[in-house]
């Protein structure tokens, strides 16, 4: 199962920080997502983009949750050099993510 | 309990006209607040204003007052906006022109400036935010520095009774926020009071973004209506709480999902959102459907906003080169790996000189609409580059380009461009160093 069957997001950008929020469809997702999507999880899965940290903010009660990625947009949207200098088509990388089966 | 109708008539500079239009005609609203400054839009403007005293303000202005303008008037509708950039004086001048002919009279017009505060700037030392490095490094380079100002010189405006306001750099919550602070007599230490109007802002200052703009996955997220999306409209109460609404009949939707989208936008910690106002946190926010097109949003909350106003530092940085070029067809992607072999050669026995570059092989089915699943039916070769001269940006394109009649089979559609950067870093500059002002015209 990927991310996107359980839920949705939407990338902002601030200078060279990325920021992706995961919003689970059904609230009873959020634990699962909570569970499988670490810090570390998304920061090895954006290991090509991003060159910082990653930090993780969490909304139970929205059922979301916030990863703030640094360094991320290749100086930000003035000097990258990418095709999408937003970094606006990273939500979407992180809804491919396969989730690992339920125990 | 007294509630205000506020709307969104722009998310950004080149949004689209007529949905401000439906909600100063149906909306029922009370203000409208058209945000349309990005990051770099002002060191743009501030490069335009250069060239021309006149210039600097937004291209669409006057196509959004002329198509609005008199919708306000007749519905009582104050219009709030940060079109003008580099240069709100120019641009109430504008609008005080374009009210003259259409007759309308008796209208009071603000310009908030202030925010411009390059002068003060470029005497100081102050860290530059996103690399410790003292902005004196940016010598000779500078091109603006616009401090983001809170809603202060906004309610001076509205007290002096303006039917419209347009600013420069203000914080884009602060543009909804005012009037909520002018209708209500929030003190401006409530910090609960103005963390709420900052809740409201945030989710309004995109646009249709919060009524299912830049929402619709198709068969996962379906929105109908986009090619007539409706803007949102916030009922504000005087307590603070929201709802999030569009005008009846527009396309969209207002859902709880698509206001947590626009809540987590371009935030980092819920719980520490800085703005010249205050330190919101939307920790807390709760959201609920009570009605179709109608979310409920409460519980955010905010702490003392801090002594230093943020600076966007505009300067130039060099020059982007880019070149690209179409292969489609059997072998197309391994065509496309050649190109892109070929231009790295060309780039090394040329002697282009460049900091960073990028190969890009992009494509599926902008040429060939059957695209053949086992391999791409198409590709788009890119070169992308920073380079410190114009002349080897320029080459960079060339190179790409000489691939017409020197390269692999079958290239087409070249493209390439070389551009100036205009970068953008921040700095925290002291609330005293900053002095706003407003002042008036009146038709």
């Amino acid at each position: 199962m990927k991310v996107r069957d359980i839920a949705h997001s939407r990338t902002g950008d601030k200078g060279n920080i990325s920021n992706i929020s995961i919003i689970a469809f059904d609230a009873k997702d959020y634990e699962r997502l909570a569970k499988a999507l670490t810090p570390e999880v998304v920061r090895r899965h954006f290991a090509w983009v991003v060159k910082g940290e990653v930090e993780r903010y969490e909304l139970p009660q929205l059922g979301a949750l916030n990863f703030v990625m640094t360094q991320a947009l290749g100086g930000g949207v003035t000097r990258s050099l990418a095709l999408d200098p937003h970094g606006k088509c990273l939500s979407s990388y992180l809804l491919e993510y396969d989730l690992p089966d339920e125990q | 309990m007294k509630t205000i109708r506020i709307g969104a008539g722009a998310g950004y500079s080149g949004d689209r006209i007529e949905p401000a239009v439906e909600l100063a005609a149906k909306g029922g609203i009370d203000y409208l607040v058209y945000e349309c400054l990005a990051e770099r839009t002002i060191g743009l403007a501030q490069q335009a204003k250069m060239k021309d005293p006149k210039a600097g303000y937004d291209a669409l202005l006057e196509a959004r007052m002329r198509s609005v303008l008199p919708l306000c008037r007749a519905n009582g509708i104050k219009l709030i906006s940060n079109m003008g950039a580099a240069n709100p004086v120019a641009a109430v001048e504008k609008v005080r022109e374009i009210a003259a002919e259409l007759g309308l009279t008796g209208l009071k017009i603000a310009a908030v400036t202030g925010d411009d505060v390059l002068e003060v700037v470029k005497t100081t030392d102050l860290p530059l935010m996103e690399t410790g490095e003292s902005i004196r490094t940016l010598d000779g380079k500078i091109v603006s520095a616009n401090a983001y100002l809170g809603v202060e010189p906004l309610l001076e405006a509205l007290r002096g009774g303006a039917d419209v306001i347009i600013s420069g750099r203000v914080a884009d919550p602060a543009l909804f926020m005012a009037p909520l602070i002018h209708e209500f007599g929030w003190k401006l230490d409530d910090w609960d009071k103005l963390g709420k109007g900052t809740l409201v802002g945030h989710l309004l200052e995109c646009g249709g973004q919060v009524t299912g703009g830049y929402f619709a996955d198709p068969g996962v997220k379906d929105v109908a209506g986009l090619a007539r999306l409706g803007f949102p409209i916030a009922e504000v109460s005087e307590d603070g709480t929201a709802v999030i609404t569009k005008v009846e009949g527009s396309g969209g939707q207002v859902r709880v999902a698509t206001c947590k989208e626009q809540m987590l936008y371009e935030i980092h910690d819920p719980r520490t959102y800085f703005t010249p106002d205050v330190v919101a946190d939307f920790s807390q926010v709760t959201m609920t459907q009570i009605g179709p097109d109608r979310v409920q949003v409460a519980g955010a909350t905010g702490r003392e906003r801090t002594p230093t106003l943020k600076v966007s530092v505009g300067y130039r940085d060099g020059y982007i080169g880019e070149g690209q070029m179409s292969y489609a067809g059997p072998g197309a992607q391994a065509r496309g790996e050649l190109a892109l072999q070929i231009v790295e050669q060309r780039l090394s026995l040329t002697g282009v000189k460049f900091s960073e570059v990028r190969y890009d092989l992009i494509g599926v089915n902008s040429i060939h609409t059957r695209p053949n699943p086992a391999e791409p039916g198409e590709v788009r070769v890119r070169v992308a580059a920073r380079t410190t001269t114009q002349k080897d940006a320029v080459a960079i394109g060339n190179e790409v380009e000489t691939l017409y009649t020197n390269g692999p089979a079958g290239g087409g559609g070249a493209t390439k461009s070389a551009k100036e950067v205009l970068a953008i870093l921040s700095v925290l500059l002291p609330r005293a160093s900053v002095k706003p002002a407003v002042t008036y015209v009146e038709v």
